[in-house]
């Protein structure tokens, strides 16, 4: 009688749980799998803010600005001589990095500034390609920055230095001066 | 004896196994409720170009998307250039410059992250710009995708 009890007890009827860990993992590997936190990149950049009517817009030396014009077709002219867009790059490290040597270029890494100029048929990406490699040429100049103060990169010392609190040296050395041209009044 | 044995059954180490589902199905409430969808749909087409010198934007809540494309009629078929924010293209550019600024009221911090098709032209994006002068919202991403051909 005793043993007919405990096989009773031993029957006791109950949802097996086990699996519902497996099951609810599954779930949760898809959700896992299929969201995609993505992160937004691209070239930032700020835009010059509006020009009061009566502000005249501060003169600027010919020689410090480095004009590069795309047209419709998606050349270049790099002041005023049609050039390739692999060639940019170098021109403005030149430009930045001249400190009055050459007379072409600017006279002082702080006063240099670089303008594209597009107009309205100008595709997209061919503007996209000139704006990035002027951006490479500056991240190009900011690296070799970094390295002469013994950091790998720039964007180690960046980081070493917002962790420190410091003004980004780097930054306020060569700065990325960009002017986006004023369109043309039709 | 027998008493004695069976105390010692009862008592066998086992992990708990029954919370175990609850605490999965925490996370995988976690997971569902912060993940986003997709609440806008895109109604142009943006084929981005794609650049090398990238930066992250980090702070996605300051981020405001502007789309600029070719609008889409059907699955092959390409309209015009149309310019779209949030869920809806824009009729007259003008009026992008009160949607920003009222964007601009709410979060100081804006950024406006310019997702453009790479056969757009430099016009339609002037022009878009010039309007984000005038609201003030200076702060722009041009958005591009990892040149993966290097």
């Amino acid at each position: 009688m005793a043993g007919f009890l405990k096989k009773k007890e031993r029957e006791e009827a109950f949802i097996p749980t086990a699996s519902m860990a497996d099951i609810a993992f599954l779930l949760l590997i898809f959700f896992l799998v299929t969201t995609t936190i993505d992160v937004d990149t691209g070239i930032g950049m700020v835009l010059p803010p509006k020009l009061e009517e009566d502000v005249i817009p501060p003169p600027i030396k010919e020689r410090n600005v480095l004009k590069i014009l795309v047209n419709e077709q998606g050349q270049v002219l790099l002041e005023d001589l049609p050039s390739a867009v692999s060639l940019v790059r170098a021109e403005v490290k030149a430009h930045v990095l001249n400190n009055g040597v050459d007379p072409r270029y600017a006279e002082a890494t702080n006063k240099a500034l670089v303008s594209i100029k597009t107009a309205r048929e100008t595709p997209y990406d061919a503007y996209i390609q000139v704006l990035d490699e002027v951006w490479m040429a500056y991240f190009e100049m900011w690296d070799a920055e970094a390295r002469k103060l013994g950091y790998s990169n720039y964007k180690e010392y960046s980081i070493d230095v917002d962790n420190r609190n410091q003004d980004n040296a780097i930054r306020e050395k060569i700065k990325a001066a960009i002017s986006i041209a004023e369109p043309d009044a039709a | 004896m027998a008493g004695h044995f069976k105390k010692t059954s009862k008592a066998k180490p086992d992990i708990p196994t029954a919370a175990l589902p609850d605490i999965i199905f925490i996370l995988l409430i976690f997971f569902m409720v912060t993940t986003v969808l997709r609440e806008t749909t895109v109604q142009v087409r943006t084929v981005l170009p794609q650049a090398e010198a990238l930066t992250k934007i980090d702070q996605k809540r300051l981020v405001t998307y502007v789309w600029i494309g070719p609008k889409k009629i059907s699955a092959t078929e390409l309209g015009e250039t149309g310019v779209q924010i949030d869920d809806a293209l824009i009729e007259k550019l003008t009026d992008v410059r009160a949607i920003m600024y009222r964007k601009l009221v709410e979060q100081p911090k804006l950024i406006v992250s310019l997702k453009v098709d790479q056969t757009s032209e430099m016009g339609v994006l002037v022009d878009v710009q010039q309007e984000l002068r005038e609201a003030g919202t200076l702060r722009v991403n041009f958005s591009t995708k990892r040149d993966v051909g290097l």
